[in-house]
């Protein structure tokens, strides 16, 4: 029997407490489905074979003794941006390519208390900074579904492995769609927390303003659990906030009665959507209405700016973040330097890749003296407008459904050397980060090429729990599950 | 050129071309901001009001000078190596 084969974590819960199979056997299955399908997809940065077996046996201890929790012996992956003690943390960056990092971060290190097995480090665009996972230092990922398409960046690998089954769940981060995007290419669960809701801390920043960590599974279910685990204040990350975190399990209902759907004229509207996209998400809408959701019409005026706001934003706060990154303390040193300022920009030319270094030239021509006022103030301007067209949309509906993306996933290398048209695949996800509420990208089909497209679901500050409710019932109505993608399949076709 | 400076990054000619035809297509784009009328907006550079978050000035747990220091080769009696920089 196949223990992995489209194996959900709440079932495989089940099977470890019953003694169907142990966490040792199930995690065995996981790093054999590694070794034979990553090679085609290469979701996995690091794969942490004796780590993972050793956390195995652990949780195989705490499974005999009764003291087993939701995620005790469920083999995880984690994007490779958040720290791990003990196994090296790249950032998909030859900058990090050797880097032990000196501690864990405590998303990390709330899924090692819980008794998860980490089964490695998720594949990702250098530093997040990407729609594609294709500016990887350690080569690009392909979609499981189709291997000659992009799985969605830049939590490519995160979404790919869980797609494939090479994880039965795994964290990434999102700063302007960077979780909700690869759900949607890959055809799996994807939650954007609010702003605050995760803490950050051990977690490479790319843009502190704008960055949440969230869970990606195969189901609205193992989301809620994944969330559950790692939501919360911590002390360590002053930008986390303390507020209660609801039994978000408990709260999954199929009955969406009294709920009220907001569709933004902006985003439906939208030119340059596509049809299959357009035909996909009016269908999931009529399928919330039929579970007792009612929409209403709602506007947010300047969503044709967020796209630009956020790359003056994201990209400033890039460039202040990444000036860490100095060739001396930890990371990729250049090998011959006369000076120290030689030292610096060389360690740093050679250790980024071109999108990095193009972000960090954004980000500091916008914060130069002279141009401050004219990028980045204007920008952090009209993100209050932004953020503001949300509050008054919520004041009408308890949450938003939209695209998460405007097509499925492009051929690989299509629009690579076009930076522009990358960052407005990001349209109608980048808005929540700027506004710093929760998103979820949920599956709501397969185009006609049988790449998968996702159903975009936004709601209000710290309202995972309606997310999450509202995508549940969708998702047991719809009923979209393929199963795992086989790399083998799309190798073949 | 001069902005590379500010970042520290070295470019070589070839770099510099590409890089600059790039930046001007993406600040092209991003200069449509400047079609939003912002007039008496307050500047929102982050998405929940935080005050400081104080704690007591006690030492917590730390990482030793040798962790610290774990993450170069260049490194000499608990301290960083750099180029020398007086002469």
């Amino acid at each position: 029997m196949s223990l992995t084969k489209g194996l959900h974590i709440h079932e495989a819960r089940k099977h470890l407490d019953a003694g169907d199979f142990t966490a040792e056997e199930l995690t065995r299955q996981t790093l054999q489905a590694i070794s034979e399908k990553d090679p085609l997809i290469n979701s996995y940065i690091t794969v942490a074979e004796e780590s993972a077996m050793a956390d195995a046996r652990l949780a195989d201890e705490k499974i005999r003794k009764g003291e087993a929790g939701a995620l005790t012996g469920i083999p995880l992956g984690l994007k490779d941006l958040i720290l791990t003690r003990g196994i090296r943390t790249t950032c998909a960056s030859r900058m990090l390519e050797n880097f032990d990092p000196p501690y864990s971060g405590t998303v990390a290190e709330k899924l090692k208390d819980a008794g998860a097995v980490i089964t490695g480090k998720l594949n990702l665009d250098e530093f997040a900074m990407g729609s594609s996972s294709e500016t990887s230092w350690f080569g690009p990922v392909k979609n499981p579904w189709n291997l000659s398409h992009i799985p969605g960046g830049s939590s490519g690998g995160s979404a790919a492995a869980v797609a494939a089954g090479l994880c039965l769940g795994s964290l990434g981060t999102d700063t302007g769609g960077s979780i909700r995007q690869p759900a949607a290419h890959c055809g799996v669960v994807g939650l954007k927390p609010s702003y605050g809701r995760v803490s950050r801390y051990g977690v490479v920043a790319f843009a502190s303003s704008l960055d949440q960590v969230g869970p990606m599974a195969r189901s609205v279910e193992d989301c809620a659990i994944l969330l559950q685990a790692i939501a919360g204040h911590d002390p360590k990350d002053s930008t986390s906030v303390n507020v209660p975190v609801p039994d978000y399990y408990s709260l999954l209902s199929k009955d969406l009665k009294g709920l009220t759907i907001g569709l933004p004229v902006e985003y439906h509207g939208a030119e340059g959507v596509h049809p299959e996209i357009r035909s996909a998400i009016g269908e999931a809408v009529r399928v919330l209405e039929a579970s007792g959701a009612k929409t209403v019409e709602v506007r947010l005026p300047h969503m044709a700016y967020a796209v630009a706001a956020y790359y003056v934003v994201a990209s400033s706060e890039a460039s202040t973040n990444l000036a860490r990154f100095d060739g001396i303390r930890y990371g990729y040193r250049t090998p011959e330097a006369a000076s120290l300022l030689e030292l610096y920009e060389k360690s740093r030319s050679e250790g980024f890749g071109e999108e990095v270094r193009r972000r960090i030239l954004v980000g500091t021509y916008a914060l130069s003296s002279g141009y401050y006022d004219a990028y980045y103030n204007k920008a952090l301007k009209v993100r209050a407008l932004i953020a503001k067209d949300f509050t008054d949309a919520f004041a009408g509906c308890d949450l938003i459904a939209a695209p998460v993306t405007p097509a499925p996933a492009f051929a690989l290398g299509e629009v690579a050397d076009d930076p522009l048209t990358m960052y407005l695949a990001d349209i109608f996800t980048i808005s929540a980060n700027l506004a710093g509420i929760p998103g979820m990208s949920v599956p709501c089909g397969f185009s006609a090429k049988g790449l998968p497209m996702g159903l975009q679901l936004l709601g209000k500050p710290f309202d995972e729990a309606t997310l999450l409710k509202a995508a549940y019932a969708y998702e047991k109505e719809a009923a979209w599950d393929r199963g795992l993608a086989d790399p083998a399949a799309g190798e073949k076709s | 050129m001069h902005v590379a400076g500010l970042a520290r990054l070295h470019m070589d000619e070839g770099d510099v071309e590409r890089m600059a035809t790039q930046l001007g297509t993406i600040l092209a784009y991003v200069d449509t901001l400047k079609e939003v009328d912002t007039e008496g907006v307050a500047p929102m550079s982050h998405a929940v009001h935080l005050v400081n978050a104080m704690r007591e000035d006690t030492v917590g747990e730390h990482l030793g000078v040798d962790i610290g220091l774990s993450g170069t080769e260049e490194k000499e009696d608990g301290h960083f190596l750099v180029p020398k920089i007086v002469g």
